[in-house]
């Protein structure tokens, strides 16, 4: 590296100069502009963090109505504010891997039955009071409890009893699971002082930042938690979250300069976005997904060729092009793609084929009256204008389609998961287990295309309890195929997760597991 | 009198919109859901406004779109004016109960923001046309209703009216002869901007998912469904806005001609 | 017996009137928010809700109860000025909204300062060069405003002086730590969109009340008199159009509360127009009745006002004969 060009380098790690200007001089000097992003890179992350300041963001998904219980969190800004503010035993990270947080080690019991967590020693609440094995105890028994209202009830029911022993929570569960720390990070199971119990909504956890100023869809002040244990995060003095929903409204914010980062960039104008000088588009193709779901108990859907007849009429294609504009990759019918550990490479691709799709349509003997779709804005992002596209991608296979838009107050108590055709979305799960477990076992609480398959079933529980990693993905391969053939799952697309920054921001990294790097943009973000 | 040049402007844009609806299958250039190109391209020989947020032909969109919006605020500014009005003068003309009973009844349903009306009715009832067109009618009767009320109150007190109970007309002939005539300019006038409220109130529709449903398109939808591109100057969601501004400017230079030609006939000194 | 003013007769009955549809409009919004499929349950667990934590939740919040003993218990507490809670998140009603209105109040009252002025002298002005270059102009431009959907012009003025020039910023999140000059920079753009979008209606409602008036005779002799025409159109045609006049006035003045939703949305403002349609989508029944019964008392109090005035206004209809 020249002199001239590590001077740049040095100011520019500094905040001195601005990043464009350095890719500029970097260009001059004959680096390619990856080559020169890279050595920024690792430079800023040599330097290390910088304390201090306040940090804005700017973001989609809160509401008036939100509060600080974790049972209750639904929506993006509860989930950023909880990582903030809490910690969870594990979290995961972006190469899928665990990470220990309040938990400093966990280990199964040989047949994956009973897990210990060991508590990590010498962290405090906000309140002053040390975490201990019995407040993490109470926490899990809370969301587990039947009389709970928690969010998170669905993926405690596996388990069997739970005790504390020393420093150790201990986890027995029903049936063996060999995936259940990755299930301990939820975001709603943020630990608490006693659970809890007697004020679920206090704010009060162990996690960074402490909640100063609370105004549910308007604003949230968090200051530094100054006796937080890891001094490896939370770097700036205060997080200042606004709620802003509207997504013009939300660009112009960053643009402008009144916030640092934005969550739910539109990914037909994120390329518009990243010309803005001084702002980046930061992208992490993830495990959420985009589907049309059918119920395969219900006419006309119950009619397998008819099944396949639609899933050969949609152009994924032209949907990743035009409603993602290139941000994601096309599905296939399975919700499970190489995001996930153990993915079968091997099932073959299924492409839009109106030759096939007027075959199996003619073989399934429909009577030819239009197939109702229900779609609604809150469905995903752009599932109006896909619904529209699969409209007229079957017409063209000689499908008559015709669409109901819902609105998108009440679309997912009246129509998702009640409805025999209509548009939906995953945000996916850190696992193929919990994802196949969440929605498609015969008697998943959200079962949303009635999928009953007892074969499927049973390699499931199977692969659960199984450790040897090879018979476990043979395993899930013979699952996505069933589904993959069977299923009522439409999966045209997988969503990339885009968020944008702006030059101030340092140490941005997406994260395949959620928006904001997965909740935890204001803890591991520093400003330059 | 000569038509002034800018009501033959608006006459003539008017006609040409509406001429637009009601022909729109013959002119439009391609079928109103048929995707023609990719996203957004700009203006060309083939595409004239250029392609949409899914790559339909914008022209094409505007054409129908035009056909919806202009339908359903037509009709639905027809239903609240008549009944509207009516109601208005009758209350005024009888006063007492039926005065009181009318009033507060529009009172409690203007007291209610239309939004949420709106939201309860739409998601209760199957949103069609009809029931489209009669939600923004009865919304907006309340609006009428309290103008042509007020007017005719101020118009009842006049002595050619009071001349005219005297000699013993009947209700329906003053409200028609006496206050009609003399009420016609404020509501002309209010009659084209409830016109322009109409489509606005389409287009808030379509902005909460009440609207008409996909594939059609109305304006506002248009509007809405490109909208992601305005601050970085894509023309697909400014064409439809200009389209309404347009439209709402030409309707209402031809309210405020015949709110002209009307004042002059009353015998006033018109210009 | 001393006679009571009928004016003051008139304001009491309208006053217990008031109070009626008050209470007829809260039952309206409470049927409507029942009418409404699904509840605040589903909505707060959403995706997430299993019966049995939907059932859990339920019995927690006592929307167990039938709907009318909740109806009932809601009107007794309303009635003692207890708003009760938020079903959603716990949170005191009457503070939260309290906070919420007055920002709504806030940026009204400046957005009318501004427009209620400008559009009766722009309609005076209007009249005063009627058919001339002026009046085309005013017409022109106040058609164009109000004809742009809310949140175009909202996008159009952020894009300009929020992105481009950087003038006033686009986010209007106000908040209490805030001083009053802060306050005013936030709210510009919004007031400014506000302003834009009431000011047509009102000016041209002027313009055509006063034209109304023009021909009558009264106007000949206060022209012939040699009064100079603006005098003539302020102090005597004015007056006399000023019932239809106020009558938009109000309905504008209260769609500047209770209607500005899309520029909330759009400029990030946290009024009442935001919280109420964000506690509608969670079915959370107490906020919804508190806003509806805000909303009605504004709309209802700027009523009687404007009847008032009418009557004050109106000579004919101040001494009846």
């Amino acid at each position: 590296m020249s002199d001239e060009l590590r001077h740049y380098l040095g100011l520019t790690v500094l905040g001195r100069m601005p990043r464009r200007a350095f890719l500029g001089r970097a260009a001059a000097l004959g680096l390619t502009a990856a080559a020169a992003n890279a050595m920024l890179a690792s430079a800023v992350r040599a330097a290390g963090p910088v304390r201090g300041g306040t940090l804005k963001l700017g973001m989609q998904g809160g509401e008036s109505t939100n509060s600080l219980d974790p049972a209750l969190a639904a929506s993006q800004v509860p989930y950023s504010i909880l990582f903030s503010i809490g910690e969870p035993l594990v979290e995961v990270n972006p190469d899928g891997s665990l990470e220990m947080r309040v938990a400093e080690a966990v280990e199964p019991t040989p047949d994956a039955r009973t897990w210990m967590f060991r508590i990590r020693k010498g962290i405090t609440f906000h309140n002053g009071k040390p975490l201990t094995a019995e407040d993490v105890l109470a926490t899990l028994q809370r969301h587990s409890d039947e009389n709970a209202k928690s969010g998170a009830l669905g993926i405690m029911r596996g388990i069997e009893s739970m005790r504390v022993d020393g420093d150790m929570v201990a986890v027995t569960l029903t049936t063996p699971n060999a995936d259940l720390p990755y299930l301990m990070a939820d975001y709603h199971l943020m630990i608490q002082p006693d659970g809890g119990r007697d004020n679920p909504a206090s704010g009060i956890m162990s996690g960074p930042y402490i909640m100063e100023v609370n105004e549910p869809g308007v604003r949230h002040v968090m200051r530094r938690n100054p006796d937080y244990w890891d001094s490896s995060r939370g770097h700036v003095d205060a997080v200042e979250l606004t709620v802003i929903n509207d997504p013009t409204a939300r660009m112009a914010a960053l643009q402008s300069g009144q916030v640092h980062i934005v969550n739910r960039v539109e990914p037909r104008t994120a390329g518009l976005l990243a010309r803005t000088p001084g702002v980046t588009v930061a992208n992490a193709g993830g495990r959420g997904h985009y589907v049309f779901i059918m119920h395969c108990n219900t006419a006309p859907f119950d009619n397998n060729d008819l099944r396949l007849a639609l899933k050969y009429a949609i152009d994924r294609q032209e949907m990743v092009e035009k409603i993602l504009a290139g941000y994601g990759t096309i599905g296939n019918d399975i919700p499970i793609n190489a995001a996930y550990p153990l993915f079968d490479d091997s099932l073959p691709q299924r492409v839009y084929d109106p030759d096939k799709a007027a075959f199996h349509y003619k073989k399934s003997g429909h009577d030819g009256t239009p197939i109702l779709l229900r779609t609604s804005e809150v469905a995903f992002p752009g599932a109006i204008d896909a619904a529209q596209l699969f409209q007229q991608s079957a017409a063209r296979a000689g499908i008559p389609m015709e669409i109901k838009r819902e609105p998108g107050d009440g679309y997912w108590s009246e129509v998702w998961n009640k409805q025999p055709f209509c548009a939906s979305y995953w945000g996916g799960r850190p696992v193929q287990d919990q994802m196949y477990s969440t929605a498609y076992l015969s008697t998943a609480d959200w079962n949303d295309t009635r999928f009953f398959n007892a074969r499927f079933d049973e390699l499931l529980l199977a692969a659960r309890a199984e450790l040897d990693q090879a018979k476990r993905k043979g395993m899930y391969a013979e699952m996505a195929r069933i589904l993959h053939d069977e299923g009522g799952l439409i999966c045209p697309m997988f969503n990339d997760f885009i968020d944008a920054h702006g030059p101030a921001v340092q140490g941005f990294v997406a994260d395949p597991s959620g928006e904001m790097m997965s909740g935890l943009a204001a803890v591991k973000c520093w400003l330059a | 009198m000569r038509m002034p040049l800018s009501a033959a402007i608006g006459l003539f844009m008017t006609a040409l919109f509406f001429a637009a609806a009601i022909l729109a299958p013959l002119i439009a250039p391609y079928g109103m859901a048929e995707i023609v190109g990719q996203v957004w391209e700009p203006m060309s020989r083939d595409h004239w406004l250029g392609t949409d947020n899914i790559g339909r032909d914008l022209l094409t969109r505007m054409i129908y779109g035009g056909r919806t919006t202009i339908f359903v605020a037509t009709a639905a500014t027809l239903l609240s004016f008549s009944l509207g009005s009516f109601l208005g003068f009758t209350a005024a003309v009888a006063g007492g109960w039926v005065d009181q009973v009318l009033s507060r009844f529009v009172d409690l349903m203007m007291s209610i923001p239309s939004l949420i009306f709106a939201l309860v009715v739409l998601s209760v009832m199957p949103v069609t046309l009809p029931v489209l067109i009669a939600v923004m009618g009865l919304l907006d009767a309340t609006r009428v209703f309290r103008l042509s009320r007020a007017v005719a109150v101020d118009i009842t007190v006049m002595d050619y009216v009071e001349a005219a109970r005297l000699r013993g007309e009947g209700r329906g002939w003053i409200i028609f002869r006496e206050i009609l005539p003399n009420a016609l300019s404020p509501l002309v006038a209010e009659m084209g901007l409830r016109f322009i409220f109409m489509v606005l109130f389409i287009s808030t529709l379509s902005f909460l998912g009440l609207g008409v449903q996909p594939p059609l398109a109305d304006w506002g939808a248009i509007v809405k469904e490109n909208r992601e591109g305005i601050v970085y100057g894509i023309p697909a969601a400014l064409v439809p806005a200009v389209a309404i501004a347009a439209l709402a400017i030409s309707v209402n230079l031809v309210a405020d001609w015949i709110l002209n030609r009307t004042a002059s006939l009353k015998g006033g000194r018109g210009d | 017996m001393t006679a009571v003013h009928p004016v003051v007769r008139l304001l009491a009955q309208r006053i217990a009137l008031g109070l009626v549809l008050l209470w007829a409009a809260s039952v309206l919004i409470f049927v409507g928010t029942e009418i409404l499929p699904g509840d605040v349950a589903q909505s707060i667990l959403g995706q997430a809700a299993t019966p049995q934590a939907l059932a859990n939740l339920r019995a927690d919040m006592g929307l167990d109860r039938p709907p009318l003993e909740r109806y009932l218990s809601w009107l007794g507490g309303a009635v003692r000025g207890d708003l009760g809670t938020a079903l959603s998140n716990g949170q005191d009603i009457a503070r939260a909204m309290g906070q919420r209105l007055s920002n709504t109040l806030f940026l009204a009252f400046w957005a009318a300062v501004v427009a209620v002025p400008l559009a009766i002298l722009l309609g005076l002005v209007a009249v005063r060069y009627r058919g001339r270059w002026p009046d085309r102009l005013i017409s022109g431009v106040t058609l164009a405003t109000i004809s742009i959907p809310e949140f175009l012009l909202g996008y159009i003025v952020i894009f300009f002086l929020a992105v481009e020039f950087r003038l006033f910023p686009s986010v209007a999140t106000i908040h209490s730590g805030m001083s009053l000059a802060d306050r005013l920079n936030v709210i510009v753009l919004p007031a400014l969109v506000l302003v834009l979008t009431v000011l047509g209606h009102m000016m041209r409602m002027t313009r055509a009340a006063i034209l109304n008036v023009m021909q009558s005779a009264y106007i000949e002799t206060a022209e012939l008199k040699g009064l100079p025409p603006f005098a003539v159109i302020a102090r005597h045609a004015f007056p006399n159009a000023i019932a239809p006049v106020v009558n938009v006035v109000m309905i504008n003045l209260a769609y500047l509360v209770v209607g500005v939703v899309v520029v909330e949305v759009v400029f990030v403002f946290p009024g009442m127009g935001q919280y109420l349609v964000d506690h509608v989508s969670k079915r959370d029944v107490p906020v919804v009745q508190a806003c509806g019964l805000v909303f009605a008392t504004v709309y209802i109090g700027l009523n009687l006002l404007a009847d008032v005035i009418a009557i004050l206004a109106n000579p004919r209809l101040r001494h009846p004969k």
